[in-house]
C-alpha cells in the first residue's frame, strides 16, 4: 500500500491560497490516485485522492464508485455525493442481508455534503431541495458541477487496522480544497425554499468525536462503522443511471467491480423503499416509507445495542409493534423533549406523540436526532404524522 | 463573506474576524452576567478532548468560559480537572448545539472533578457506557433557579458500572439533579441537591448506596424508581444518613416524564423498585410525606405502556431508624388534601410513610404476601391510600408493616 507523504505544510498553504490562487497550493497539477493512509490524517481531502477539483468540476478518481441510498439520513437538506473505494489488493466487502457490509482494512468511504446554489450574489444562499444528487453527471465521467453548487464538507470514513475512523474536511470558499477540521465547526447559510423564502441555518460540521455519536452503532463491539452501506439501503440503481458496466443495480455493480462478494441477485436482496419527500402516501406504502425513514434516521442509535438503548425506544425496521417501538411508551429521560406529551407514539394521534414533537423541534435539548441537523425535515414530519394518524388503537 | 467557525489556525483566524456571538439564535437564560466570560478557551478544550489519551489529565484553568457546543469525550483513562467548583466555570448559556454540556461515552476510568457546568440547554454531564466513573467536587447549576426551561439532568451517569458521585452540587434541573440510571455498583454521597424536580434519583439500577447527602427544596428529595421497557430492572438500593428536608418546590418537570408525577413535598420516593432499605435519615417538613412507596400504576401508565415482563410493584422495602420531624401537613394533589382532612382533621398531618396500596396478588402464598416481599416500616405510621380502589378506603396500617427484612449489603467500589 502506498503512503502519501505531505511535503507542504498546511498553514502556509492555506494562507497562500487566500492571497494567491488556490492552485498554487497543490504540490503537483496531477491529483494523486486514491490512497489509503494507514495512520496519518492528511490535512487536505485531495491527499486521499478520491475526489479532485478539475476546472469547474469535482471529479471522482478512477476506481472510486459513487453510490446512493434508497432513503437517506436527513442532514438539513444537504445533498450528498457518496463514494466507496478499496485498495487494489484488498478483499471485497462481505455481503450481509441485514448488517452493514464488512469492509476490509483499507476501505475509504467519502460523503460530500453540498447544496445547489440559490442564485443571486450571495454564496451563503443555498437551495432547499430533495432532488437527489442535483448537478451530478454520471455514467462515464462522474462529476459534480461546481458552478451550480455550494460544497460544504466531505467526511472520510477510513477502515484502518484499529478500526474505522471518521474525518471531517471543510471546503474553502473558492471550492478548490477541503481542509481537515477535527473539531468541526459551524457554517452559516441561508436556506432558500421553493417559494423563495429564506431562513438562517447554522450548519454544523461534526467533530471527530461527534462522528462517533452516530457511527458507534453497536456498543458491544464499540468503535465506529458505516451505516448506509447495507443491502436494503443500497439495493437500487445509482442516480437513475445505468452503471458503466451496464448493470442497473448498485449491488450488482459493486459485485462486478469486486467491491462486494456474496451478494444474491438484487431481486433476492432486501430493499428499503426509496422515500424522497413524498407526503401523499397511504396504506402499506405509507407504513413502509415511515419505517424506512425511522430506520435510516433513528435506528443507528435507537436499536437494542445502540447508544439510545437507554431510552427503551427501538426503531429498527424489524422491531415489532409494541411499547419498544414507541406505541404508548412513556418517556424515560426525555426532559423537555416530551413537550408535555405522555407517550412516544399515540396511535391515531400524531399531535400527542413525542416522536413527532421531537422531529419537528429545532431546540437543541428537544430535537431528534440530537446531532446532524439544525432544521426540521418538514416532509418527514408530515410522513410520520400521516403514519401515526393511521395506526389503530389507543393508549387509554 | 462567509462566516465559519473552525479548528485549523488559518480558518480560525478568519472566524475570529467575523464571528459574532449575537445572531446565533441562542437566548441566554442565565442568572449570570456573561460579559466577562471568555469565548476562546472552548476551542482549546475541544481539541484537548479530541486528543485525549489514557492517563491524560485535562486541566481546566480557573476562569469563566463560554462553551457553545456540546463537549464530547470518547477516550478511556482520562481525568478532567478544574481548579474548583466555584473557580473553573463552563457556562453553556449561549449553547447553540448539542443535547448536553459534556458527553462522555464508551470511556472507562473517567474522572471529572473540581469544576462547574452551568446553564446547559439539555443535560449538564452525561456519562454513558463506561466502567469506573468518578464525579467529585463538581457543581452543575441552572443559575436562574427552578424553571421548566432548564435542562433535564445535572450529573447523569447511565449504563455504567462502578460509579462514585461525591461532594458535588446540583441545582435547578428540570428532571433530576443527580441521576444514576441503568447502572450497577453505585455510590452517591456527600452531595447537595437543591431546587431540582428530583434531587437525587436512582433508576433501573442495581446495588446503590446513597448516603450523607443533603436534599432540600426539590420537588422530591431522593427517588428510587423503576421504569418499564428498559434493558434492565433495578433493585438493591440503600438510602441512609441523608438530610432530606423541605422538599416542597412545586413540580416544574415536563409532563410525561417520570418525575412529572412526583408530588411536591416528597422526601424519599420508591416507585416500582424492589429491595430498598431506608434508614438513619433525618426527614423534616416534606409536606406531602417524608417517605412515599408507590407503583407506576399510580403514575403515568397504561396497560399498553409496558412489556409484559415489567413488574410495577414495590416490594421488599425496609424502613427503619429514621428521624422524622414535621411534614405531611400540606400534601400535593386534591385526593390527598381531602384524605388528610377526612382522616386527620383540618390541622392534622399525614403519617410519615405514605403507601399507594398496590400489591401483587399474583405473588400471594396462602392468601398473603410472602414475608420477603413485604413493605416493612418499624419507625413510623403508614398510610395506605388505597389508590387501587380510587382512594375509597384509605387507612393507617400498623400490623401490615410490622416486620423486618435482612439488611442489604454495602456497595464496595474498586475506586480510589
Amino acid at each position: 500500500m502506498t503512503k502519501y507523504i505531505r511535503r507542504v505544510s498546511p498553514l502556509p498553504c492555506i494562507l497562500l491560497g487566500l492571497a494567491l490562487a488556490a492552485l498554487a497550493c497543490e504540490p503537483s497539477a496531477r491529483p494523486p490516485g486514491p490512497t489509503f493512509h494507514e495512520a496519518a490524517n492528511p490535512e487536505t481531502l485531495a491527499d486521499w485522492g478520491q475526489l479532485s477539483v478539475q476546472g469547474d468540476r469535482l471529479v471522482l478518481a478512477p476506481g472510486v464508485m459513487p453510490y446512493d441510498l434508497n432513503t437517506a439520513l436527513f442532514s438539513d437538506y444537504a445533498l450528498k455525493l457518496r463514494t466507496v473505494w478499496l485498495p487494489p489488493d484488498a478483499d471485497p466487502a462481505r455481503y450481509d442481508a441485514r448488517e452493514p457490509f464488512a469492509f476490509p482494512v483499507g476501505a475509504v468511504i467519502t460523503k460530500t455534503f453540498y447544496y445547489p446554489r440559490a442564485g443571486g450574489e450571495s454564496f451563503e444562499r443555498v437551495a432547499r431541495t430533495r432532488a437527489p444528487l442535483a448537478h451530478f453527471a454520471g455514467r462515464t465521467r462522474h462529476s459534480l458541477s461546481l458552478s451550480k453548487v455550494r460544497l460544504i464538507e466531505t467526511r472520510v470514513l477510513v477502515h484502518r487496522a484499529g478500526g474505522w475512523e471518521g474525518l471531517p474536511y471543510i471546503w474553502d470558499d473558492a471550492q478548490q480544497s477541503a481542509t481537515l477540521q477535527r473539531t468541526g465547526g459551524f457554517v452559516e447559510l441561508e436556506l432558500v425554499d421553493e417559494t423563495g423564502a429564506a431562513r438562517a441555518l447554522d450548519y454544523l460540521v461534526p467533530s471527530v468525536n461527534q462522528c462517533a455519536g452516530c457511527h458507534v452503532t453497536d456498543k458491544r463491539a464499540g468503535g465506529i462503522r458505516p451505516i448506509g452501506t447495507a443491502a436494503r439501503h443500497l439495493n437500487r440503481s445509482f442516480n437513475d443511471y445505468d452503471h458503466a458496466d451496464g448493470s442497473a443495480n448498485q449491488l450488482e455493480a459493486w459485485s462486478n467491480a469486486s467491491l462486494l462478494v456474496g451478494a444474491p441477485a438484487a431481486v433476492d436482496a432486501p430493499r428499503a423503499p426509496a422515500w424522497r419527500g413524498e407526503t401523499a402516501l397511504t396504506g402499506s406504502a405509507l407504513e413502509a416509507a415511515a419505517r424506512a425513514y425511522l430506520d435510516i434516521n433513528c435506528a443507528h442509535c435507537h436499536s437494542r445495542h445502540g447508544p439510545a438503548d437507554t431510552s427503551g425506544l427501538f426503531l429498527e425496521p424489524w422491531e415489532p409493534a409494541g411499547p419498544n417501538l414507541g406505541i404508548c411508551k412513556p418517556p424515560i429521560a426525555a426532559g423537555r423533549g416530551t413537550g408535555g406529551r405522555r407517550f412516544s407514539i399515540v396511535p391515531g394521534d400524531a399531535a400527542a406523540s413525542i416522536l413527532v414533537h421531537r422531529m419537528a423541534s429545532e431546540e437543541p435539548d428537544t430535537m431528534m436526532p440530537e446531532l446532524g441537523r439544525a432544521t426540521a425535515d418538514r416532509e418527514a414530519v408530515q410522513l410520520i404524522t400521516n403514519w401515526i394518524n393511521t395506526l389503530p388503537g389507543s393508549c387509554d | 463573506m462567509r462566516r465559519l467557525v473552525g479548528a485549523t489556525v488559518a480558518i480560525h483566524l478568519i472566524a475570529a474576524l467575523t464571528l459574532t456571538l449575537s445572531g446565533c439564535g441562542a437566548e441566554p437564560s442565565s442568572g449570570r452576567d456573561l460579559s466577562a466570560f471568555d469565548s476562546d478557551y472552548q476551542q482549546v478544550l475541544m481539541e484537548a478532548l479530541l486528543d485525549a489519551k489514557p492517563g491524560d489529565v485535562i486541566e481546566v484553568p480557573a476562569g469563566r468560559f463560554l462553551i457553545e457546543r456540546s463537549l464530547d469525550l470518547r477516550a478511556s483513562g482520562v481525568t478532567i480537572r478544574g481548579a474548583g467548583m466555584n473557580q473553573s466555570i463552563l457556562s453553556f448559556a449561549r449553547q447553540r448545539q448539542g443535547a448536553e454540556g459534556l458527553l462522555v461515552s464508551g470511556a472507562d476510568d473517567f474522572t471529572l472533578e473540581h469544576l462547574a457546568i452551568e446553564d446547559t440547554k439539555g443535560d449538564a454531564v452525561k456519562i454513558t457506557d463506561g466502567t469506573n466513573i468518578i464525579v467529585r467536587n463538581v457543581r452543575v447549576e441552572w443559575t436562574n433557579g427552578p424553571d421548566t426551561k432548564n435542562g433535564a439532568y445535572g450529573i447523569y451517569p447511565v449504563q455504567v458500572t462502578n460509579v462514585l458521585v461525591e461532594n458535588s452540587v446540583a441545582i435547578g434541573a428540570s428532571d433530576a439533579g443527580i441521576y444514576v440510571g441503568q447502572s450497577d455498583q453505585i455510590v452517591v454521597r456527600d452531595n447537595r441537591a437543591a431546587y431540582n424536580v428530583a434531587g437525587i434519583e436512582i433508576e433501573n439500577s442495581n446495588n446503590a448506596d446513597v448516603y450523607r447527602n443533603i436534599a432540600t427544596n426539590n420537588t422530591g428529595g431522593i427517588l428510587v424508581f423503576n421504569m418499564p421497557n428498559l434493558p434492565r430492572p433495578g433493585a438493591h438500593t440503600r438510602v441512609f444518613d441523608n438530610d432530606v428536608f423541605a422538599n416542597n418546590t412545586p413540580n416544574f418537570g415536563h409532563p410525561g416524564t417520570p418525575v412529572a408525577s412526583v408530588r411536591a413535598g416528597s422526601g424519599v420516593v420508591v416507585n416500582s423498585n424492589d429491595h430498598v432499605e431506608i434508614f438513619g435519615n433525618r426527614f423534616q417538613n416534606n409536606q406531602t410525606a417524608n417517605v412515599i412507596i408507590s407503583s407506576l400504576y399510580s403514575a403515568n401508565f397504561s396497560d399498553e405502556s409496558a412489556t409484559p415482563d415489567f413488574d410495577p410493584y414495590p416490594e421488599a422495602i425496609h424502613i427503619h431508624g429514621n428521624h422524622y420531624e414535621g411534614g405531611g401537613n400540606s400534601p400535593d394533589g386534591d385526593e390527598l388534601k381531602q384524605l388528610r382532612v377526612a382522616l386527620f382533621g383540618e390541622t392534622g398531618r399525614l403519617p410519615d410513610v405514605l403507601f399507594d396500596g398496590y400489591v401483587d396478588r399474583a405473588k400471594f402464598v396462602n392468601g398473603a404476601q410472602p414475608d420477603a416481599l413485604r413493605i416493612c416500616v418499624t419507625d413510623a405510621e403508614v398510610l395506605n391510600a388505597d389508590a387501587p380502589n380510587g382512594y375509597a378506603s384509605p387507612r393507617v396500617e400498623g400490623e401490615a408493616h410490622a416486620c423486618e427484612l435482612p439488611p442489604l449489603s454495602p456497595v464496595k467500589l474498586p475506586l480510589g
